[in-house]
């Protein structure tokens, strides 16, 4: 392992430019042209490293060094794995769209010292974290990840919400860090060897176990953003400059879902029962409430945040339903399980990415992110329209697009649950199937509310109504990322073949060889059983869909006349009589929000004669930040306040409480021993 | 070489096939709501002279519209057409019904509403909004059911693809059906809520405000609105379809027994559609629509009904074991 050996040396490569570049930023953060030097420079780093990941993912490499770095006699271990590659190609794709992006910034109106020199600094962390070998490397890589992400965070400090956001982020990264030194700690046991390699070899006893699990969940479910652990999550990423807030969401996350993996699969050993339980119920309330919440949102990057939890539920059920299987040893549909959660990572990194560059664009070209003073959009932005159109269709898991593939390997595994022996187990997987299938449809819910206030409809404020076309490296960054959903949803078995290594490395099985079934058709388990092969389908539904319109046109009528809107015979021109996006979510705020937010509409109806208007209040409440976050925040400052009395006694009274404070400590020492 | 060429062509069988079928169960519906009315009604064949008369009628579009209000109708119908060529009709192990298990139609019919709900949305009239949002509510009700359903399914037959199930069903003991009888319940409401039915919402409606469907597509007209009511009526047969394959499939017939076996197979699937379609008619006149927040409620009932049949298809299977 000590040998010199080269196969991590790209990314390590590509780290050091990233820090170059921040550096660089750092030194001569007075100048614009130097600031915007950073984003071709990282262009550069994270096309080197996703090549590099992509290639050592086909070839499996498997690469362990140490570096002379980091702590006296330990030194840095440097690891490249299937799963190190797979997740580094995430990352390396996401900022190197986010940096194609950030080539399109105004350099006079958008550059500043805040964010150019962290946002390499930010990249070069998270590449860190997948390299990380051992413990310390990791957990400082993940602590370089949260500080750089929140000074990014904060970067518009002027403004109080950007601030309040910083504040819940930076509390809620140091309780997620201080839960995964524990576990760590628990997974280096006795000998204290951080190196993973030996933490691997010496898998603790299941007490330990159980609670190294609850401080990854704890850990990294926080960063990911797992209810109820989210609530620092919708605060943060929208704060942040679009392009970060693409990267937070949409790569962050899964270096976070990658630290679980990583613990809970390859160092911890052999499952229990009850971890897939946990897992599959905190995904199963994460994808539902994480939607309902984004239903509830006006603003859309708020509402592309919340969304982020529902899809690291989704992510989570895919988990849950591995650890099910692999405690069974039904290694081919723990396998399917798994490929369909990290398909999930993939595809979510991929359209996440996307909503929120459409997001920055229309909030550079209106200035706007509330929903309410949109519409039209897709007339002034036609191609920001189009690219954010594939986005949704994506996220809300529709065929033939590839948000649709994970989830439907997501429901394979489900359709296999009733082979498993537990009788727990039999209830709980249906259950969580059909709270996934509801949060599939909330979901596409929540993406015509957010595509049809935003981009349809009439404008409904001035700023939207001249709005104009961002320019080309924002659409270019937006369109690689729509193709790349495109094709991971048209040829999903190069996804799924390419993510076989990861299986085989974690669970020892892996799914059947796609690319070489007939017709590129997706088969999770046996044929026969079930397939999907959306080439095809898209194939159909194109052809037929332009044939029939062709034959319409051709032979039968063409004729076309444009009007103003039918609208039963009332045409009202103002743009205020559309629905808004809260009038959208009303039916649904009725059905659902009752239960999961309490929520109420209170009407205030003048009397007849009186002159002032009606009014209708709708009262929401956030039940987990008001207890998991709320409450004790007021506890701890009510005790603080308590104790303040402490602060201003007198000299004598400091003497006795001291002199107390030494005999109680006495008597304790006297009883003790 | 041949036998190739016999798939091919009962898929393509399939296809007009259920385009050609599809607005006759609208007219039948229709006819038998109009005997039990006592009217005299229009003639079955009445929903094909509608669609004709539409495609050559002029396409009057708002000004406010954009490519997506003109391209959606073709989309759409392209969607619940693709979808309903997977269903078994007559024949199983056609040519392409392995292209997509039972999920995955769902999931198209789910992209087809998905394409109306944003083309509801893009003239920017309260009336597509309204229709729009309570559509989107009413799948977010209906999906978690029908998913119980094909687990229900999956877990009768070891398979989603229908072909497979349709076989399996075919020859399987009466207790599984027996089992899947709740299922069949719930699958029945269901699709009277994918369908925009009564009592979920009404397709004859003229009043504004008990739209949902009706109001989605307020603003088509001409070959758009044709293209939409044929997607409509499309979806109606897929339903009608999957109810016959899985919970009456004899009759069906396999695809390789060749063109002859299929005429009877045929025969014996139009005869199922136009029974569903009485039935589905001497249905709607027999009750009234309800108030659009009591839709919880229904399918509600629903789910519940499919939870219970996944519990007593477990019991089934361990008295079978």
């Amino acid at each position: 392992m000590t040998g010199v050996d080269f196969s991590a040396a790209p990314q390590l490569a590509a780290i050091l430019l990233y820090a170059a570049a921040a550096g660089f930023a750092a030194v001569f953060h007075r100048h614009r042209v130097a600031l915007a030097a950073v984003y071709p420079v990282c262009i550069a780093a994270a096309a080197v490293a996703s090549f590099a990941d992509l290639a050592a993912l086909i070839a499996d490499t498997n690469a362990g060094f140490r570096l002379p770095l980091g702590l006296p006699s330990i030194g840095l271990h440097v690891k490249l794995d299937a799963l190190s590659a797979f997740f580094g190609l995430i990352v390396n794709i996401g900022v190197l769209t986010s940096a194609i992006y950030g080539m399109g910034l105004d350099r006079d109106r958008d550059l500043s010292a805040r964010i150019e020199p962290f946002f390499p600094a930010f990249a070069a962390a998270m590449n860190l974290v997948l390299l990380a070998g051992d413990a310390f490397g990791f957990l400082f890589s993940w602590e370089l990840m949260s500080l750089t992400s929140w000074v990014l965070v904060v970067s518009r400090h002027w403004d109080a919400d950007s601030r309040h956001a910083g504040h819940v982020y930076l509390v809620m990264a140091a309780i997620g860090t201080v839960s995964l030194l524990f576990a760590f700690g628990g997974l280096a046991g006795a000998t204290g060897n951080y190196a993973f390699d030996a933490i691997r070899a010496t898998p603790p006893g299941p007490l330990v176990s159980g609670l190294v699990l609850a401080g990854a969940i704890v850990g990294a479910g926080s960063k990911a953003g797992i209810v109820p652990l989210h609530a620092w999550l919708p605060l943060a990423h929208p704060a942040a400059p679009s392009h970060v807030s693409a990267l937070m969401s949409g790569v962050m996350t899964k270096v976070a879902i990658y630290g679980l993996v990583r613990i809970v699969f390859d160092l911890l050993g052999e499952p229990a029962l009850w971890w897939s339980m946990i897992v599959l119920v905190l995904g199963g309330a994460s994808a539902l409430l994480g939607v309902l919440y984004a239903l509830m949102q006006h603003d859309l990057k708020r509402l592309l945040a919340f969304h982020t939890v529902e899809n690291i539920g989704i992510i989570f059920i895919g988990l849950g339903l591995a650890l099910a299987f692999q405690t069974n040893h039904m290694e081919p549909f723990a396998a399917l399980a798994l490929t369909a959660a990290l398909f999930h990572v993939f595809n979510h990194s991929l359209f996440k990415s996307l909503l929120f560059l459409g997001a920055g664009a229309v909030l550079h070209a209106t200035g706007q992110r509330d929903m309410e003073e949109m519409g039209g959009l897709i007339h002034r932005m036609p191609m920001t329209a189009l690219a954010f159109l594939i986005g949704c269709v994506a996220i809300s898991a529709l065929p033939p697009l590839n948000g649709f593939v994970s989830e439907w390997l997501t429901f394979q595994a489900i359709l296999h649950s009733p082979d498993l022996p537990q009788l727990g187990l039999k209830f709980l997987i249906p259950s969580v199937g059909a709270v996934l299938a509801l949060s599939a449809a909330l979901a596409a819910a929540c993406f015509v509310k957010a595509y049809g206030v935003s981009f349809l409809g009439r404008p409904r404020s001035e700023a939207v109504r001249h709005a104009h076309e961002v320019n080309r490296f924002a659409l270019t960054s937006m369109f690689v990322l729509a193709g790349l959903c495109v094709f991971a949803g048209l040829f999903p078995g190069v996804v799924i073949d390419l993510l076989a290594p990861v299986n085989l490395a974690l669970l020892g099985d892996r799914m059947p060889v796609q690319t070489s079934m007939p017709w590129l058709s997706v088969v999770p388990t046996v044929e026969g059983r079930s397939s999907y092969n959306s080439l095809l389908l898209f194939l159909f539904i194109v052809v037929s869909a332009s044939l029939s319109g062709f034959a319409i046109h051709r032979s039968v009528s063409r004729a076309l006349r444009r009007a103003p809107a039918w609208d039963c015979g009332f045409p009202d021109p103002s743009p205020e009589t559309q629905y808004t996006a809260s009038s959208f979510a009303q039916p649904i705020r009725r059905v659902y929000g009752t239960i999961a937010f309490g929520a109420s509409e209170d009407v205030d109806m003048p009397a007849p004669g009186d002159q002032r208007p009606a009014r209708l209040t709708v009262s929401l409440h956030d039940y987990a930040w008001e207890m998991l976050y709320a409450a004790p925040a007021r506890a701890v400052l009510s005790l603080s306040e308590r104790l303040n009395v402490l602060q201003f006694l007198t000299i004598r009274r400091y003497l006795m409480l001291m002199f107390s404070a030494l005999i109680v400590l006495l008597l304790i020492a006297a009883v003790w021993f | 070489m041949g036998e190739t060429l016999t798939l091919l062509f009962g898929q393509t069988v399939q296809m007009f096939l259920v385009l050609l079928v599809a607005p006759a169960i609208t007219g039948i519906t229709r006819r038998t709501k109009a005997c039990f009315m006592r009217r005299q009604g229009a003639p079955v064949i009445q929903p094909y002279r509608d669609l004709i008369k539409l495609v050559r009628k002029e396409a009057i579009v708002a000004e406010s519209a954009s490519w997506l209000f003109r391209v959606a109708p073709y989309l759409i119908f392209a969607l619940a057409w693709v979808a309903a060529a997977l269903v078994p009709t007559f024949a199983t192990g056609l040519l392409f019904s392995w292209t997509g298990d039972v999920i995955v139609i769902i999931a198209l019919l789910g992209s087809a509403r998905f394409m109306l709900a944003l083309a509801g949305m893009d003239i920017g009239t309260s009336f597509g909004g309204i229709g729009s949002s309570r559509e989107m509510m009413i799948a977010t009700l209906a999906e978690p059911a029908m998913l119980l359903v094909v687990l229900t399914m999956a877990l009768a037959a070891g398979t989603t693809q229908l072909p497979g199930v349709a076989d399996f069903l075919i020859a399987a003991p009466f207790t599984v059906h027996v089992s899947l009888a709740l299922a069949l319940v719930a699958l029945v409401m269901v699709a009277l809520a994918e369908n925009a039915r009564i009592p979920i919402d009404n397709p004859a409606t003229h009043l504004e405000l008990t739209m949902v469907h009706e109001a989605m597509v307020l603003e088509y007209s001409g070959r758009h609105l044709a293209m939409i009511e044929a997607a409509s009526q499309l979806k109606l047969v897929l339903y009608v379809s999957l109810i016959a394959s899985l919970f009456l499939p004899f009759g069906i017939v396999r695809v390789e027994a060749g063109p002859v076996a299929w005429l009877g197979g045929g025969a014996i699937y139009l005869g199922k559609i136009a029974g569903a379609a009485i039935l589905l008619g001497i249905w709607e006149v027999s009750i009234a629509k309800m108030r659009v927040f009591r839709v919880s409620e229904f399918l509600g009932g629903a789910f519940v009904f499919a939870f219970l049949a996944i519990l007593l298809t477990f019991v089934t299977r361990e008295v079978l074991k």
